[in-house]
């Protein structure tokens, strides 16, 4: 299950753990990047705690934590080559893995239709 | 998403904030660029393409390796007229106005009093007027100035409504060329009047790139069809702001609004080679020029410098954006960036700032801190990339 949040992020959720990246759009608003800051593995971030930053040449964003939980693992590979950010960001893209502490906050996130609607 | 300030003030926000074309001023070229799938931001008033669907990255290179045409008509181009324009000039600019020769072009700061720059621009005696380029978000600002300190001395005429286009890199040369027979016999900080289809140009060999090049100031009315006409070479193509900034850092170029401001006075800012000799201290026209006793104290030394510009290179592959605080190894507050990012041609971190004297010196350490991490800097020759003008 892929949902979306207003801060132009994806989260594909399986089961208990979920995997996060920006979308397209972002991207594609960002142009060429060439920096990413990954969160720590281990570390427990809440909420709307800020996870990371993204960075082209031309502007900075920071990367929100869609849900509360604790992260399991950072792509090492997007830390070594940030454009996979914009070559394909819904997949060898990902930024994070988080492990859900409040899955219920799923229920609160964009589903594509919104996203789509949001974005456009 | 977004939340840190984005460079060169090219705003940014996701979803793409909605451009109020009441507010916005538009070039020549505004289709043309909507054509070519420009993404428009907000710039110095004017609806301006920051990139065009190559993007940054590849509009960087181009310009490095060939030839990149960049719309700069949001800049202000002024002519000044009469006998005393150029000693009225010399009043607000600590440059040598008067000793300049015909078609030569310099760099030029106007000053307030106490030697704060107010903006920089080009100048070119033309013999018959002397031509100024000034920043786009400055140009009302600097017309009143100009009227207020030197309109009762010469004619302050402004061309807000003249286009100028820049085409900057290394097949430049080739392609105006073919438009513009002969010109290739400029030489860098020169101009010349010329003719396209019948109608008048004013080209320079200069530009805001490192790169040789040349800047056309055109009427507005051909401004698209010359555009046009360099697009189809095929050197050429379209560059945004966002390559014209990233080419100007490398450059080691001051852009106004970061790295030049009224608070900051040329010694500070390391353009001393700006300043002739006949201006300064025991010169012929020495001082008189708005903020004299500040800026010739400073080049003498009799005024300690607090700060000054230095090129700094970041150790980890971390961009360093303006405004980031810079510090020294203990943790004391040095002063901070101005520019900065991930140079394209140089492949690392760069900055420029502004710290104290005894932190200036080639191969400083310090540390810049981003995001609450402590980042090391190396201070650096400027530029970052060498410069390729053509200077004949």
């Amino acid at each position: 299950m892929i949902k979306y949040t207003e801060d132009h992020e994806w989260i594909s959720i399986e089961g208990q753990s979920a995997t996060v990246g920006i979308t397209q759009h972002a991207q594609d608003a960002l142009g060429d990047v060439v920096f990413v800051d990954l969160p720590e593995v281990g570390s427990t971030l809440a909420h709307k705690a800020t996870a990371g930053v993204v960075e082209s040449v031309k502007a900075a964003a920071d990367i929100y934590m869609p849900v509360s939980g604790k992260i399991l693992e950072v792509n090492e590979a997007l830390r070594a080559d940030p454009s996979l950010a914009n070559s394909d960001p819904m997949g060898a893209g990902w930024f994070f893995k988080v492990e859900l502490s409040q899955p219920a906050e799923i229920d609160g996130l964009l589903d594509e239709a919104d996203y789509a609607r949001l974005s456009s | 998403m977004m939340r840190h300030g984005p460079c060169l003030a090219l705003e940014l926000s996701l979803p793409a904030a909605p451009i109020n074309p009441v507010a916005l001023e538009r070039t020549a070229l505004h289709a043309l660029h909507l054509e070519l799938g420009a993404r428009m931001v907000p710039f110095a008033g004017y609806e301006m393409p920051v990139q065009y669907p190559a993007g940054l990255m590849a509009e960087h290179h181009h310009t490095r390796r060939a030839a990149g045409l960049f719309d700069v008509s949001h800049m202000g181009q002024l002519h000044l007229m009469g006998a005393d324009a150029s000693l009225a000039l010399e009043t607000v600019m600590p440059m040598d106005v008067l000793g300049l020769g015909l078609h030569k072009q310099r760099y030029g700061l106007l000053l307030n009093e106490e030697g704060g720059i107010v903006d920089d621009l080009m100048f070119v005696n033309r013999g018959e007027d002397l031509f100024l380029i000034v920043n786009g978000a400055c140009k009302q600002a600097d017309l009143a100035y100009l009227l207020e300190r030197i309109g009762q001395r010469c004619t302050v005429l402004p061309q807000f409504d003249r286009a100028l286009l820049a085409l900057q890199g290394p097949q430049a040369v080739t392609a105006l060329t073919r438009l513009l027979p002969g010109i290739e016999q400029l030489v860098f900080m020169t101009g010349t009047p010329s003719v396209w289809q019948g109608e008048p140009l004013y080209v320079t060999r200069s530009g805001y790139t490192g790169e040789d090049g040349f800047e056309v100031s055109l009427p507005a009315a051909i401004a698209e069809d010359f555009a046009r006409a360099l697009l189809a070479q095929p050197e050429v193509q379209p560059i945004g702001l966002g390559a014209r900034n990233s080419l100007r850092l490398e450059a080691g170029l001051c852009l106004y609004g970061n790295d030049l401001d009224p608070t900051t006075t040329p010694v500070e800012a390391g353009l001393n080679w700006a300043l002739q000799k006949v201006r300064r201290s025991g010169g012929a026209r020495a001082g008189g020029f708005a903020g004299a006793h500040k800026v010739l104290g400073q080049l003498q030394g009799t005024t300690p410098l607090r700060r000054q510009r230095v090129g700094l290179l970041a150790l980890e592959r971390v961009p360093v954006r303006e405004h980031t605080g810079l510090e020294d190894l203990s943790g004391q507050p040095l002063g901070a960036v101005t520019s900065g990012l991930l140079a394209p041609t140089v492949d690392r971190p760069i900055a420029m700032g502004y710290v104290p004297p005894p932190f200036a010196a080639v191969g400083t350490r310090m540390n810049a801190r981003v995001r609450g991490k402590a980042i090391p800097m190396e201070v650096v020759p400027l530029p970052f990339v060498p410069p390729r003008y053509m200077r004949g």
